[in-house]
């Protein structure tokens, strides 16, 4: 398989139509290779969940696609690229879920209540596969097993499953059509962490046995770290940094990502401060002018307050960051680490400055 | 106060349909309260010199057999037509809300004698029930046959509050009322009420239109009292003369039509209704948003359809032009892999 499984360009989402209108994703490119984990963590609201859904064309109204492409390039697309966002809807619905399967946020609400798991495994097969009623029902069992549970529980309904072995139904049911890409929006936020490590090193079982591509929406870096292979953080809409687990770990090259990771106590090394990030996120209809980050940036500089960073790969490394302070060479390393560390650097007034004059520079 | 004002700017907001109901409903309201004062005659002089004449300028809508002008018939009887018609939705609404709403919180052995109330209520043949309760009755005025209306008409309000009550009072925040100490009643009329306005009200509505329809059909069959003007009892009069046989449309036509205009904007109504109580419904296109956009977004989405594709919408806030000098490569490549 050469270049990646699915590619999304330049993706612009709104809410609504008109001067009203919430601009939440604008202008997103990246891509999903054929087996690859990648992870989208950002704070809500940051359009993570709006730019996955976005692109498999399931926001329900407000939600409006006005640019961009995503282009997938499956096993049954059989070399051919598919533009989900020019797709009929007719040929979304065969990519979806043997193609593209999501594992909803809320297991409790993805499940239908009246239904039991047998039912919603079949609907399933019933819907993309020819299979006769025997092969369906070993199926929803092979299924079952896959996630770890019993096959006896087939004829259970959700409420008589605990949170945990819904959410493994719901894991069950996205695979059952062994689709390539399986995107996962906090599949195990509503989890406790015994329950969140059990079902993740599952996915990544799972994920290693079938080798399909994992698109993991969530807002714990932590979680990301440990399990994706690539790791693109959103702010405001857009990306503003993306890199290997690996990079984003050593060598944060963005003020946010680093703000994000020291909001969390490393398990590993010596013991240092939890920062958390001052002020919250800007209105998506009225961004500052500059670098969107740059009223909460402890590193900001002058220019940030009126120049946007774009987001621009750092030579040679396959990475990239939207940050003016980082996106020269390479050398930049030393002076961003500095930065981030001592105070003095900053000005502290920059913050209340920006916010004024916000306005009068938008309009 | 505020809270009216705030009723008014969703009105201008509403769809068409639910406007030009309430206009309607407001020019019936207007003709029950200045129709009897402007009405040109004494709807029951009776002048046999102008007998059974069609509209002209001395009676604009015509007289009836024995002379009398039609058209003051049709003021002065739309008081008494709307009038009873809110009562008896009033009283019905009221009646399934007490029903529903206990039938539901309570549940149990309350629920069950509650709902074979209902249930009973609802199997009873509605006209025949009334044409003998009402022939019995013996003042026949307006407000027993709005009680007697009303008591026909309750039952199907309080199945549907009953089964909504039912679905509430499992919800989180019910439960997390009740944590709190909060007493029952207190929970049903701040917790489970409020988050069943949308379906009173449109049970409210409905009955209203039940009972005008009902109030009509009693009166043109004469189990009303017929010597008060009503559009009811304009049509029994009308049928009494044989209006239709002798070809005298200028005096069933117009209350015919008002019932019928009447009973109109109430549907258009329910239909608003639901819009105006439900905000999910409400609000496709941002708050704020022009006729045009609103224009716009009704043809764009679809419930159940793909996320629409829209490349001619403009980004709400020009994007500056990022600076070319920073782009080192291409914004899609198999950046991962180097």
């Amino acid at each position: 398989m050469t270049g990646p499984l699915l590619s999304i360009e330049d993706l612009r989402v709104q809410y609504g139509i008109g001067a009203t209108a919430v601009p939440a994703v604008r202008g997103v490119s990246m891509h999903l290779n054929p087996g690859e984990i990648v992870g989208l963590a950002g704070e809500s609201g940051c359009g993570k969940s709006t730019l996955a859904y976005g692109a498999c064309r399931l926001l329900p109204p407000p939600g409006l696609i006005t640019g961009g492409q995503v282009i997938y390039r499956g096993r049954r697309a059989a070399g051919q690229a598919v533009d989900l966002l020019a797709a009929t809807p007719g040929q979304l619905r065969e990519l979806r879920w043997s193609e593209i399967s999501i594992v909803f946020q809320s297991a409790m609400h993805s499940l239908n209540p009246v239904l039991s798991v047998r039912a919603q495994l079949n609907d399933v097969l019933v819907a993309h596969t020819g299979l006769r009623r025997a092969a369906r029902e070993s199926r929803a069992r092979e299924l079952l097993d896959l996630v770890g549970i019993p096959a006896g529980r087939l004829a259970s309904y959700p409420h008589e499953l605990s949170g945990g072995m819904r959410q493994r139904v719901m894991i069950a049911m996205a695979l059952a059509l062994e689709p390539e890409v399986v995107i996962m929006d906090e599949p195990t936020t509503a989890l406790d962490v015994v329950v969140q490590r059990a079902i993740l090193e599952q996915v990544a079982a799972l994920q290693q046995e079938f080798g399909f591509a994992v698109l993991f929406i969530t807002h714990d870096l932590s979680l990301l770290l440990e399990m994706a292979d690539r790791i693109a953080i959103m702010y405001a809409g857009r990306i503003v940094e993306e890199a290997s687990a690996a990079a984003i770990r050593s060598s944060p090259a963005h003020p946010y990502t680093r703000a994000l990771l020291g909001s969390f106590p490393a398990l590993r090394g010596p013991q240092r401060e939890l920062a958390g990030i001052g002020g919250s996120p800007p209105d998506p209809r009225r961004l500052p002018p500059g670098c969107p980050f740059e009223p909460r940036c402890s590193a900001a500089i002058g220019r940030c307050q009126h120049e946007r960073p774009a987001l621009a790969y750092r030579s040679g490394s396959g990475r990239r960051a939207a940050c003016l302070l980082t996106s020269g060479p390479v050398t930049s390393g030393p002076v961003t680490s500095e930065a981030s560390t001592s105070e003095p650097v900053t000005t502290p007034p920059v913050t209340t400055p920006s916010l004024a004059t916000e306005p009068g520079s938008e309009r | 106060m505020a809270r009216m004002a705030r009723l008014m700017a969703r009105m201008a907001r509403l769809p068409v349909t639910a406007r030009t109901g309430l206009v309607m409903l407001a020019g019936f309201a207007l003709l029950a309260i200045v129709g009897p004062v402007i009405a040109p005659d004494n709807p029951s002089t009776v002048d046999p010199a102008v007998a059974l004449q069609g509209p002209s300028a001395a009676h604009l809508l015509g007289t009836t057999q024995s002379g009398q002008d039609v058209l003051s018939q049709l003021l002065v009887g739309g008081r008494d037509t709307l009038l009873l018609g809110l009562a008896a939705g009033a009283i019905a609404t009221a009646l399934s809300v007490a029903v529903g709403v206990t039938a539901g919180f309570l549940a149990g052995i309350a629920d069950e004698f509650l709902s074979l109330l209902s249930n009973i209520f609802l199997v009873l043949p509605a006209l025949p029930l009334l044409i003998v309760v009402t022939g019995e009755l013996k003042d026949r005025g307006p407000l027993p046959t709005a009680v007697v209306i009303s008591i026909t008409g309750w039952a199907w309000g309080a199945r549907v509050l009953r089964a909504q009550t039912l679905s509430l009072r499992g919800r989180d925040y019910v439960l997390a009322a009740r944590e709190a100490g909060e007493r029952a009643w207190r929970i049903v009329a701040f917790e489970i009420i409020p988050n069943e306005v949308a379906i009173i009200a449109s049970s409210f509505v409905f009955t209203t239109l039940f009972a005008i329809l009902t109030y009509v059909a009693l009166a043109f069959i004469g189990l009303t009292d017929v010597s008060t003007w009503s559009w009811g009892s304009m049509l029994y009069w009308a049928q009494n003369g044989e209006a239709l046989q002798i070809g005298a449309w200028w005096w069933f036509i117009p209350p015919g039509l008002c019932v019928a205009l009447l009973g109109m904007s109430l549907a258009l109504i329910n239909f608003g209704l639901d819009e105006l109580s439900d905000p999910r419904l409400r609000g496709i296109a941002a708050p704020g948003a022009d006729r045009g956009d609103r224009r716009r977004a009704r043809r764009l989405w679809r419930p159940a359809a793909p996320t629409p594709v829209l490349y001619s919408v403009p980004p709400p806030d020009p994007e500056p032009a990022p600076e070319p000098a920073l782009e080192q490569a291409p914004q899609l490549t198999v950046g991962g892999q180097p």
